[in-house]
């Protein structure tokens, strides 16, 4: 299987993640959406490692996993934060800064 | 002939996996179709003989990360999201970026593959010699000789076992000092009366 297909389908997964974060305004979708693009590098990534025989590919993924789910922890914690004091997860009605 | 019938096979339900989180309107439903995603994901690793990283991807994404997130939806209790269908500027635009991105991706994946016309990229795409790819222990290239040791695939889960603790043991305990950072910051962050 040519390695071409892997980086087309991971540059198609990649837009829908990024089209996810700029259309949706729900910040947990908007959330799931950065997952999705990180997926998309990490398929990448193990392409490329299998493609040229090279294990640290894989280690690096080992390691985005890891600080994805670091960033997935995290970044449901604020949300729940949020919630909690504005009761919205719409992003457009979250505006601290501008008060 | 069968890997390319598993890529295919797996590809759509990947891509129909995402464009469902995309489309659906509850939240819930955004991540049930994410983990479909997830799974297609992990089935396509094995398919590319990665088979730690498609269990680990199943253990880590399919498990742990969008049972947070379904647990964290069912939590908040959130009401419908609009529909997608109805036409704004701003929508079009961020259409027009995200088509764009593609776009992008999809010319450096073509000049990768050498199918673009001449004159169209001007970055020299680099041959990779195949004798020198299978690096050594210290991390320097190394010429594979024998057949025998070509036997040996370098992308193993011994393989990988025998990089993570020697060459990157240093990155592996960052990562896991990281984690507990982030432990201990979701449960600040989550508790009350804290912001």
């Amino acid at each position: 299987m040519d390695l071409t297909w892997y980086l087309s389908l991971s540059a198609v997964l990649f837009t829908i993640g990024v089209l996810g974060v700029l259309l949706r305004r729900n910040v947990i979708v908007i959330l799931l959406s950065v997952e999705l693009m990180l997926n998309a590098v990490n398929l990448t990534l193990v392409a490329f490692s299998q493609a040229f025989g090279d294990v640290d590919g894989q280690i690096l993924v080992f390691f985005v996993m890891s600080v994805a789910a670091a960033e997935a922890a995290v970044g449901l914690a604020i949300v729940i934060a949020l919630f909690r004091n504005k009761l919205t997860v719409n992003v457009d009605e979250i505006r601290l800064f501008r008060g | 002939m069968l890997e390319p019938f598993l890529f295919f096979v797996f590809a759509v339900l990947c891509v129909a996996g995402s464009l469902g989180m995309l489309l659906s309107r509850s939240p819930v439903a955004s991540a049930l179709w994410m983990v479909q995603t997830m799974l297609a994901i992990a089935c396509l690793y094995l398919t590319l003989n990665a088979a730690f990283i498609g269990v680990v991807q199943v253990l880590v994404y399919a498990g742990a990360i969008m049972v947070l997130f379904l647990f964290v939806i069912m939590l908040l209790n959130l009401e419908e999201m609009p529909r997608l269908s109805s036409f704004t500027w701003a929508r079009a635009a961020a259409f027009v970026a995200g088509v764009a991105v593609l776009a992008l991706l999809l010319t450096v994946v073509a000049a990768r593959a050498d199918l673009l016309p001449d004159g169209v990229v001007t970055a020299e795409v680099v041959e990779v010699d195949e004798t020198d790819v299978v690096a050594g222990p210290t991390g320097q290239a190394l010429v594979v000789e024998d057949e025998a040791a070509r036997i040996v695939d370098p992308t193993s889960v011994e393989q990988i076992g025998v990089a993570l603790l020697t060459r990157h043991a240093f990155s592996l305990e960052i990562v896991g000092a990281l984690l507990l950072a982030a432990t201990i910051g979701a449960v600040l962050l989550a508790k009350k009366r804290f912001v």
